[in-house]
This record gives structure tokens, sequence and C-alpha cells, in this order.
């Protein structure tokens, strides 16, 4: 085997990447209330206080509302920037494109003072609507990541040849190039989902009086005696986000192998 | 592209590209770099209790400020505070994130180089997206429970301590691991790792191998073909990753809140204690102004320093 000094490193490194989700479990079905070693027995009480807790339902009914209308906005606003900067070559792309890729690298705080100063100073008041309007902003530039390779995978003469054999723009994108975008689309629906349901700061700032699923994780951390039911609640959400991001992984590669491009591998 | 004679500009390439990147344009323009314009001019302005009142000062930068409370439709001097670059509690801050940042962004990416080669370089072809998945994955999960958790390792009670305690080689269980500086850098660099390890990972796959075979045949050795060869050639990996890291860190709330202790509070706690608590906004986004300033500075200047390997490389 090559590289073996380079294999144990990176092996060593992934235990460091997974210390913290393979503890999630352990703590989440230890039976004891304080989060240290060492471990006092198994069990299962942990999650089923998750059923009734009524605060944390309506925290996650709001996610799911603000995860889903965010990952539609945003794929939505994905599509238009990344067909636009594969396909077309217009005045001002560079500066467009960065200034809609830059919540990529700005701190989420100053974007989530900004949007706040600006909703306030025209009256808006907080709520999940305020939430998902920040959300966007950040899911955005993920979507273009991933859809902007199924979009420069896309052979340009198929198109033309759409529009020899008659059909409109419209019509050629909706029978040619979505079809061929669609597992794109797909992966990068779950992916801004997934983001969403994980955004702390937006909500912290931009919510107001409603409440999140982290920004309820984030207040609950205050309750050292609620802490094993978060973890619980911890290792569903991962469970889940794990499940979604290889569904987007399936879903991106096969886009990349439909379009006949190769594959980059990674999502950013 | 060959360059046409200027048609009309309705119905050409520069007309359908911005049409079709306008909700996107239009969106960012109003959502983001509107809000970054308001908050720049927020920093000049004055508090008033709930109001903003539009009274052009510096005083949020330098110098000693007031703000002013409605008494009975009369404005009122109510508090004074000082200015974010006169205010030792916000300077201490911001240097203090400045240097969290950079150890941040030192030890994530010098730690990311290697992994980054060996997906690049050992891994067959047919595996490496699954590396890179598997790279991936973590930073997908809560980054609010992956916090937490770090919390949990480098506590009292935690695997460490628990591990060096049964092992007999400690009689007490270590305390400098949390609530300081250490842990508010270890939990970042283990939340940016996979920012750092990606863009390197892309640079070293567009090497040409052949060139490190002619270094090797010219007579240099394993490392200095790397030296001479690999890592300049893979700087503008590094340098993306570098800035990846460095920028968004400096503004990060959850971890010096989880982790941090008093010691170990950075710029952007002291930013949500303006606009939530104190409700003094101008305050705030001078802060905001001022520590993107700081990041922009040495931003640049890094970029400045590492020119020469960014040559021929526009993107």
């Amino acid at each position: 085997m090559k590289g073996g000094w380079f294999r144990g490193y990176t092996i060593f490194y992934l235990i460091f990447l997974y210390a913290p989700i393979v503890l999630l479990p352990i703590f989440a079905f230890n039976n004891a209330t304080t989060v240290a070693f060492p471990l006092n027995g198994f069990t299962t009480a942990w999650f089923g206080k998750l059923w009734d807790d009524p605060a944390l339902h309506h925290a996650l009914k709001n996610s799911l509302i603000i995860g889903c209308s965010a990952a539609v906005i945003s794929t939505c606003l994905g599509i238009f920037a990344s067909r636009a900067s594969s396909r077309y070559a217009f005045p001002f792309k560079t500066p467009l494109m960065g200034l809609i890729m830059l919540p990529l690298v700005m701190p989420d705080i100053i974007l989530a003072v900004a949007l706040l100063t600006v909703l306030l100073g025209i009256g808006m008041p907080l709520s999940l609507f305020t939430v998902i309007l920040g959300h966007v902003l950040v899911c955005t530039p993920f979507s273009i990541a991933i859809l902007s390779a199924a979009f420069q995978s896309l052979d340009q003469s198929l198109e033309e040849a759409a529009y020899d054999l008659g059909e409109t723009p419209i019509s050629a994108f909706r029978l040619v190039i979505l079809p061929l975008v669609l597992p794109g689309i797909i992966s990068s629906l779950l992916i801004t989902f997934t983001i969403s349901l994980d955004e702390f700061i937006m909500a912290f700032f931009l919510a107001g009086n409603e409440n999140t699923l982290p920004v309820y994780i984030f207040g609950q951390f205050r309750f050292p005696q609620n802490v094993p039911v978060i973890l619980a609640l911890g290792t569903i959400l991962v469970c889940l986000s794990i499940a979604l991001l290889a569904t987007a992984e399936y879903f991106r590669r096969r886009g990349i192998a439909k379009t006949g491009g190769k594959d980059t591998g990674g999502f950013l | 592209m060959q360059s046409k004679p200027k048609l009309r500009f309705w119905g050409s390439e520069a007309a359908s590209g911005l049409l079709m990147i306008s909700p996107t344009a239009i969106y960012a323009i109003l959502l983001l770099a509107a809000p970054l314009a308001m908050i720049v001019a927020y920093s000049f302005m004055t508090d008033g209790y709930l109001q903003i009142i539009p009274r052009f000062q510096l005083c949020n930068y330098v110098g000693e400020c007031h703000s002013y409370k409605d008494v009975n439709g009369v404005l009122t001097e109510a508090q004074t505070y000082k200015g974010v670059w006169s205010d030792p509690l916000a300077l201490t801050l911001m240097w203090r994130s400045l240097l969290v940042s950079m150890l941040v962004t030192a030890v994530t990416v010098l730690l990311a180089f290697p992994v980054a080669y060996y997906v690049s370089f050992y891994v067959s072809p047919s595996k490496k997206s699954l590396w890179l998945f598997l790279i991936t994955i973590p930073f997908w999960t809560s980054y609010l429970i992956r916090v937490f958790l770090w919390k949990v390792i480098l506590g009292t009670g935690g695997p460490i301590n628990y591990g060096l305690l049964e092992l007999g080689l400690i009689q007490e269980p270590i305390t400098w691991l949390l609530y300081n500086l250490n842990s508010v850098v270890i939990t970042l660099a283990h939340a940016y790792a996979p920012f750092a390890i990606l863009p390197i990972f892309v640079s070293l796959e567009k090497i040409d191998r052949s060139f490190l075979e002619a270094g090797r045949d010219l007579g240099e050795s394993p490392f200095m073909t790397f030296w001479r060869v690999t890592l300049p050639l893979a700087m503008p990996g590094v340098i993306s990753s570098v800035l990846i890291v460095f920028i968004p860190t400096i503004g990060d709330y959850v971890t010096p809140s989880l982790v941090g202790g008093p010691e170990g509070k950075m710029v952007a706690n002291l930013v949500e204690l303006n606009y939530k608590k104190l409700d003094n906004y101008p305050l705030g986004s001078a802060l905001a102004v001022s520590s993107m300033a700081l990041v922009m500075a040495v931003s640049l200047l890094f970029l400045f320093m590492n020119r020469r390997f960014l040559k021929g490389n526009k993107r």
C-alpha cells in the first residue's frame, strides 16, 4: 500500500472529525442526567421524552416550514443564476456572481444583523417569513455550487437541436434541459433543506418570538437536566442529515453521469 | 467567442444573461448589498432608544458617544458609551477574535493539507468521491450539537480526562482544555475542516502528474519535488482554504458562547449583546464594520504576499 504514513494520518484525522458524532448516541442512550463518563447503563427514556414536549414540536414545525420554503426558493434562484452564468456572457457577470456567492464566506452574524437592521428599518415584524428571507440568502450559494456543475456539463448542441426542431426556448428548457439537470435540482433541494434545518444565527436574530429547532436547542443548553433529551434529538437529526446527504450525493452523481460530465467530487 | 457587431440590446446574449440572472441578482442586491450598506450607514448615526437618529457622527468608532431617550417627545441624553476603537473591552475582543481566526486558520489548513494530499495522490480515482463524502459528512450534521459535544469531550467528565484518570496518568482532571482559547481553536478547527480540505484537494487534482515525474527524473528528492513543484502549484487551493476559513471564523458566535468561557468570548458575542440586549444598533454596526474591515485588511495583505502564486490563475 502506497502512502502508508499519509493513510495513517488521514484515518487519525477522520477519527478527530467523527469523535463528536460517535459520542452523540453514546450519551443519548446513557442512563444519567449528567453528560459525563463513566457511563451508567442503557436507556431509551430520553427519546421517549421527545414525544411530550410541545415547545419542541412547535419548533420542529417551524423549522420544517422554513426548511421547505428556503429549499424551494433558493433552488429556484440557484437555477436562474447557474443557468445564466454557465450559458451566457453578460456585463457585470463577475461582480454580480461575486455578490450572490458572498454569503459563503461572510460571517453569518454580519449577514444576520445587516438583514435585521433593514427589516426593522422598513418596519417589517420578525416572523418565520423573515427567517426564510435570511435562509434563502445563505442557501443560494450552495445551490449554485451544486447546480453549476450540472449546467456546465450540459452540451449546448442538445438545446440548439431542440430549437431547430421547432421548440420554443421555454419548451426546450422543459423538455431537454430540465430532465438532464433534474438530479442536480433534487440534490440542491436536499442540501439547502439540510442547511436551513441546521442554521442557527439567522434564526436567532430574525425569528422574533418564534423558535426554530436550533434556537430551541441553544436555549435548552442552559438547563443541564434537559441536555440528554437534546442529545437524543441530536442523534435523530444526525441520522436524518446523513440520510438526506446520501440521497443528495446519489442524485448529484447520477446527474453528472447523465450529462456525461466528469465527477470532480464534493459539494463545494 | 468572436466579438460581434453590436446589435440591438434586447435579444442579445448580454440581455438574455442579465434577464436570466435578474431574480437572483435582485434578491442579493435587496437583501445583501443594501443591508450591508445600511449597517455601514448606521455605524455613523446616533442611538436613540428604540430608534435611530439620522445625525452623522464618528463617535461610534472613536471617542465618546451619547445615546438618547425620547422623554415626552423631547430627545434627552440617556447614556454615554465609548466608541469601538476607544473601548478597551471592544478592542480586546477584536484582537482576540483576530488571533483566534489566525490560529484556527493555521491549524486547520496545516492539518488539512496532508489529508487532501492523501486523497488526491494515493486514493484510487473511483474511491475519491467516497472519501470526500466521508470528510464532508460531519460538517453537515447539527453544528450546535457538535460544538456542545466538544464541550463534553474537553470537559472534566469527558473521554480525555476520564481516560487519563483511569490510566493513572493524571491525579486530577485537566481543566485547561475547556473555557479558554484552546477549546475555541480546537472546536473551530473541527468545524471548518472540510472547508480547508476541499479547495486544496481541487488544486492538487489539477496538477499534471508528469511534472512530478519530470522533477524526479531530473534528480530531485521526493521532498524537494514536493517543495518546488507540488506545493507552488497547490498554492491557489491553499490560499482559498485560508480565506474561506479565516473570514467566517472571526464572526463565529456559537463556539465562543458554548466553549469559550469568559476568557474565550469573541467579537460576535459583543455584537449580539449590542443588537439584542442593549439595543444599541449604531455601536453594534460599528463593531461589525470594524471587525470586517480588520479581516479584509488582513486578507488583502495575505493575498498581496502570495500574489506570485496567483498569476495566470484568474478565475
